[in-house]
């Protein structure tokens, strides 16, 4: 008899949940792999913050391979409002896939728990900041529905 | 955005809605309202960048055969124009603060619209365009499946 899960992508049969305690060293590692930066401190700070308070509206999520149980991304958002008059609505500040496991659509089912997450609270928007050279990010909440809003990011260059 | 640019990237998105069809340079400038004498050149740069292939016969006519997944706008702008837009200086040696100054907020414009040009592919065209129908069809309920694409008042048109 066929293997019935060898036939839909990866992405459809990873579990999602919420980020534990003993996902961090992983999402450590994922993300120095992915930025070349280890930011331990960083990371432990994020789970405190995201993880363990006010987790009605911070959302730091996983995706672990079937079996497994591997760490094959994450995402982490949380519900804003009020900054320069912005009604509340989710803000996505972190999100990374493994690079051996892209395109299998693990980051569009990321993307849409932490969008029905979103939903619950009952904001209608969703927004993220990206590098505009990072085509990578770019393309895939652009291929996800997501425009230029109605912010722009400014910065000034504070050394002389 | 030239003209040749828009075209290409209307046929494109056409021909990539249903990659098994082949379109007719006629049924797609009917469509889009252009002359099949000018889109007829543009799918010759399309058909040498790989992007489509023409058949000839009846039921004949031009097929996508590019990856839709990776072909960016900008990719299809770029077979057509010089993408380096107003970001240029006629001669950099002789600027003055002012024009160094207009070149700069140039540059951010071009930088934003490259950026934004080369993120959104043919597939993500698709999509949006999908999305753009749904909303049209939730705005005029007794609009049937079918009928010809019309931008309703409410929906901003393209």
């Amino acid at each position: 008899m066929a293997d019935s899960s060898r036939e839909k992508p990866l992405g459809a049969r990873i579990d999602i949940r919420r980020v534990r305690g003993t996902d961090m060293p992983g999402i450590v590692a994922l993300d120095q792999q992915v930025t070349g930066q280890a930011k331990p401190d960083y990371w432990q700070d994020i789970f405190q913050r995201y993880a363990t308070r006010r987790v009605d509206q911070r959302f730091f999520m996983v995706a672990e391979a079937p079996g497994s149980g591997a760490l094959l991304g994450f995402i982490v958002g949380e519900v804003r409002g009020w900054e320069f008059g912005s009604e509340p609505c989710g803000w996505i500040f972190a999100f990374s896939v493994d690079p051996a496991a892209r395109e299998q659509g693990i980051g569009e089912q990321l993307f849409q728990a932490i969008s029905a997450a979103f939903r619950k609270t009952g904001v209608k928007t969703m927004r993220t900041m990206v590098p505009r050279q990072n085509q990578l990010h770019m393309a895939f909440f652009r291929s996800e529905g997501m425009v230029a809003g109605p912010y722009i990011q400014l910065e000034k260059d504070l050394v002389d | 955005m030239q003209q040749s640019s828009r075209l290409a990237i209307f046929a494109l998105i056409e021909l990539a809605s249903d990659p098994e069809r082949q379109v007719s340079v006629s049924e797609i400038g009917e469509k889009f309202r252009v002359s099949a004498h000018h889109l007829a050149k543009v799918m010759n740069t399309l058909g040498r960048a790989g992007l489509v292939q023409s058949s000839r016969g009846v039921g004949g006519g031009y097929s996508f055969t590019g990856n839709a997944r990776r072909t960016t706008l900008l990719d299809v702008i770029k077979l057509f124009e010089n993408t380096t837009g107003d970001c240029k200086l006629a001669d950099p040696s002789v600027a003055t603060d002012t024009e160094w100054a207009l070149f700069d907020v140039m540059c951010e414009i071009d930088d934003i619209a490259k950026a934004t040009l080369g993120a959104i592919t043919i597939s993500t065209m698709l999509r949006q365009i999908e999305r753009r129908r749904k909303a049209r069809e939730a705005a005029e309920p007794s609009q049937t499946a079918g009928a010809p694409e019309k931008a309703s008042p409410s929906i901003r048109p393209l």
